[in-house]
């Protein structure tokens, strides 16, 4: 039952993946596709530790740029292949995040938003400041990841777009099947259960901080390798990944989708990914567009758009 | 000796707009348990429609009267529009609906204002007063007046006004305070209008030191917000402290250690007292009833 | 050496001694409940009992060991297991994760396993639900298992604190008012599930309101009265103790009183 809604669920999402670009009037749509699906990566991570464990972070896009920077100063300084850097950027987000989660996440509400913020802050800061490391606010290149060129060399010519939309589909659908396989399974639930009663979860045996925790070390790892896959697909990073603002968006994309399901947040990063590239018209009145749709879908779908969707479908249907 | 005294005035002066900012976090959160995430901008407000209003040929006091009154209509707007509708929601939705309407203000005022840095004359001149070998802006001594008078104002208003003790009345219990025939609808408009007037009126006081522009908000919101939670939300007092203590640490910083690092070394702070004491300095202690 | 020992137990809150000196022991399958007018501190002993409250003073010894103040989760995998009176349920997941929730440290294992639903965990995972259907039967909701669990009715939410509880196979059983909100059909029912139990072994440690309830089925009787113990004791001395006549008199008269006014 449980194991066929899961089924359901990604096949859905690998259709829409395989179907869309039959639809795009233009190479460049591979690149917004691309975007999307690193959005909704990271945005999947917050689904785990906002939607299952009922936990907020408003800094998880430091973890983000932890990822992208490790993309972009692995190569160059310790010599790794990107792919590896990819990797070595997840475990020091995975490790940062053991070790300032217990402290923060004893914190709760406003407070928890607060401890989270900062860190974010201090680590946008940091990739800011350090110049002579990371290039400072203008940024940094990230040298290519080098798989396209070995496709090239067994014969398939593709172009940068379609490689990164095919490698971003990938990942979100493999960051999808994770975080579905955790949703129904015994770790999933205990997390599931801090949402509805702490007290509770606890005196069923259920190790309250430690479920925390590990809801905060698996998302920031999300956070991390949708952060350095944006790095190898642009080619060039800086540190507005992981300023405040991108930590809203993320939890802005994961809130307006539908924060408890994983196609609803997938939603929420193609709306609010979307959104810029439709108004590019009308550049100007982007911030105020993006402010009206977050108060007002806050409002009428405090849910977010799928469930609040799925339940009015579901209650003309009855 | 000289440079600590000069740190100190500028850590004071930027203390008391950071205290000003979280004493309308503070009145916000007492009625309704929402953190408004909009506050900076009530602050950029306050200072921009001051700047408008004085080029358009209003006289300054007259200009700065205007942007505090616009300013406190629009926080009355904030929560009649956006916060009340979502009454109940879980603190996610709350902390989005904030910063939605913090990027929605923003929005508006570069569309109807534009995206150049502004000031106004100071009031009382830009000669520097000299006090004990460091110097200090007149201006400066207008900020802190004004942080003072806020807070004691506010201090009056919440012990000697029946309408002040029916707002902290609800801030303590909701449902009681509407049984004993509070309208707590009404404490509510109040305090968004008050805090937003709060802010405009920092807005107003700063302009001169710092210039203002349409994306100033967002600093001074999360910097007031961790003076506010260094002090322990929802405190009167600890604002004050919370934004004081804030101001001095970072003209520390600065001063003595990197000025590119002075906001980093305020957050910092602000973790290692949220780690030790999670519920800030003057916070109260709660059980969790089950 | 008895499996429950609370000794001298208080704790006090903004200056009212909310429980005070409370002392009694629960032995294998013996059924204890405590009993007392409104705000004598019954649920707050069970808080203390079951670490959600660090006790003020006094000691909580089970199995003869010392676990004063321990965590909760820590107590549940000594076999402590417990109710509440306001319902904890996890509102938004269904009546069966609820039930596998409290299966909980049978079924949890290497999150990595988790993640990638290898095989351990499903096997892991079939075995809790197939144990978990069993208590919704024996509760009478196994139609109900796919429901979310807000939807339920209180009397049903209340049947399903106590499978969730039952799940974790505790030695020791606390039940914060498991009748209240039920009707006379449904408190039958749970009587006998009681009783039940407390034959199979469990130790059970009850809260009730419902007098005939205690007085039916309870072994031993401890009666609280602003935050004191007034009197313990089998059913039938409790019953005849003056103190515990004129607590409950007082109690009553005091109510009477309100509804006059």
């Amino acid at each position: 039952m449980e194991a066929r809604r899961k089924w359901i669920q990604l096949a859905v999402l690998a259709a829409l993946i395989a179907v869309l670009p039959f639809f795009f009037p233009s190479g460049y749509y591979y690149r917004v596709g691309a975007l999307i699906f690193v959005n909704g990566l990271s945005v999947i991570g917050l689904v785990i530790l906002i939607g299952y464990a009922g936990q907020i972070s408003l800094g998880h896009a430091g973890f983000a740029g932890i990822g992208a920077y490790a993309c972009a100063l692995g190569p160059q300084h310790l010599g790794l292949h990107p792919g590896l850097a990819l990797i070595l950027g997840a475990v020091i987000s995975g490790l940062l995040a053991l070790l300032i989660g217990r402290p923060i996440l004893r914190l709760k509400g406003y407070y928890l938003a607060v401890a989270t913020l900062g860190f974010g802050i201090l680590v946008s800061m940091l990739l800011t400041n350090e110049r002579a490391l990371t290039g400072g606010p203008d940024g940094i290149s990230v040298e290519d990841l080098g798989l396209r060129a070995l496709l090239r060399d067994l014969g398939w010519r593709i172009s940068g777009g379609e490689f990164w939309y095919g490698a971003s589909g990938i990942a979100l659908l493999v960051g999808a099947w994770l975080a579905l396989n955790l949703f129904d399974s015994p770790t999933g639930r205990a997390m599931r259960s801090l949402h509805g009663s702490e007290v509770a979860a606890s005196t069923v045996g259920i190790d309250v901080a430690r479920q925390k925790l590990r809801a905060f070390v698996i998302s920031a790892v999300y956070a991390s390798v949708a952060g350095s896959l944006l790095a190898l697909q642009n080619g060039f990073i800086t540190p507005d990944v992981a300023g405040f603002m991108h930590s809203i968006e993320m939890v802005t994309m994961a809130v307006l989708g539908g924060v408890g399901s994983v196609l609803g947040a997938t939603l929420g990063a193609a709306i609010l990914t979307l959104l810029p590239q439709v108004l590019t018209v009308f550049a100007e009145y982007e911030q105020l567009v993006l402010g009206a749709v977050m108060i007002l879908v806050m409002i009428f779908l405090p849910q977010g758009l799928l469930p609040s969707i799925a339940r009015r479908l579901r209650g003309r249907g009855e | 000796m000289d440079a600590l005294l000069q740190f100190i005035f500028s850590g004071v002066t930027v203390g008391a707009v950071y205290a000003l900012v979280a004493l309308g976090f503070t009145i916000i959160y007492n009625a309704s348990d929402v953190v408004n995430f909009a506050q900076g901008e009530f602050v950029m407000l306050g200072g921009m429609i001051t700047v408008f209003a004085h080029q358009a040929g209003l006289p300054l006091p007259l200009a700065a009267l205007l942007a505090i009154l616009a300013t406190a209509a629009i926080g009355v707007a904030l929560n009649k529009l956006a916060i009340e509708p979502a009454r109940g929601a879980p603190v996610v939705s709350l902390i989005i609906i904030t910063i939605g309407a913090s990027i929605l203000i923003r929005g508006a005022a570069q569309l109807i204002f534009d995206k150049q840095l502004h000031r106004f004359p100071a009031f009382s001149g830009d000669d520097p007063i000299r006090v004990m070998g460091a110097t200090i802006l007149p201006q400066s001594l207008w900020v802190i007046g004004g942080a003072l008078v806020v807070f004691f104002g506010l201090w009056l208003f919440f012990t000697r006004t029946l309408t002040g003790k029916a707002v902290l009345a609800t801030a303590n219990n909701r449902v009681a305070a509407q049984l004993v025939g509070i309208n707590t609808s009404w404490v509510m408009t109040l305090s968004f209008g008050l805090s937003a007037a709060i802010g405009a009126l920092a807005g107003v006081l700063v302009t001169p030191i710092t210039l203002v522009a349409y994306d100033v908000g967002v600093g001074l919101a999360l910097k007031g917000f961790a003076a506010a939670m260094l002090g322990g939300m929802g405190n009167p007092k600890g604002a004050l402290v919370g934004g004081l203590a804030l101001g001095l640490l970072e003209a520390m910083t600065a001063g003595y250690l990197s000025s590119q690092y002075k906001d980093a070394v305020a957050f910092i702070v602000i973790l290692a007292v949220l780690f030790v004491m999670p519920q800030g300095i003057f916070g109260k202690k709660s059980t969790e009833r089950v | 050496m008895s499996l429950l020992d609370v000794n001298g137990l208080g704790i006090t809150f903004g200056g009212l001694k909310a429980v005070n000196d409370v002392s009694f022991s629960v032995q294998p399958g013996e059924i204890v409940s405590v009993i007392g007018p409104n705000g004598a501190g019954k649920t707050t002993l069970f808080n203390m009992i079951s670490g959600v409250y660090q006790p003020g003073r006094g000691t909580v010894a089970l199995d003869g060991r010392d676990v004063t103040g321990i965590a909760p989760n820590r107590l549940a995998e000594m076999g402590l297991s417990r109710t509440f009176q306001n319902l904890q349920v996890f509102q938004e997941m269904t009546v069966l994760e609820n039930v596998l929730a409290g299966y909980h440290l049978q079924e949890r294992g290497p999150v990595l396993a988790d993640l990638l639903s290898l095989p351990s965990m499903r096997r892991r995972a079939a075995r809790a639900r197939e144990g978990a259907r069993g208590l919704l039967a024996r509760v009478r909701l196994d139609k109900a298992e796919g429901q979310e669990a807000g939807s339920l009715s209180y009397g049903a939410l209340k049947r399903l604190e106590i499978a969730r509880a039952l799940a974790l196979r505790p030695k020791i059983l606390l039940l914060d008012e498991p009748a209240a909100g039920c009707n006379a059909v449904e408190t039958e029912e749970i009587d006998a599930l009681i009783a039940e139990l407390a034959a199979a072994g469990i130790a059970i440690l009850l809260v009730e309101h419902d007098m005939k309830m205690v007085m039916r089925i309870s072994n031993h009787i401890v009666v609280l009265d602003h935050g004191e113990k007034i009197a313990e004791g089998d059913p039938a001395t409790v019953s005849r103790d003056p103190g515990v006549i004129a607590a409950y008199l007082g109690a009553e008269e005091t109510e009477a009183a309100d509804a006059d006014g």
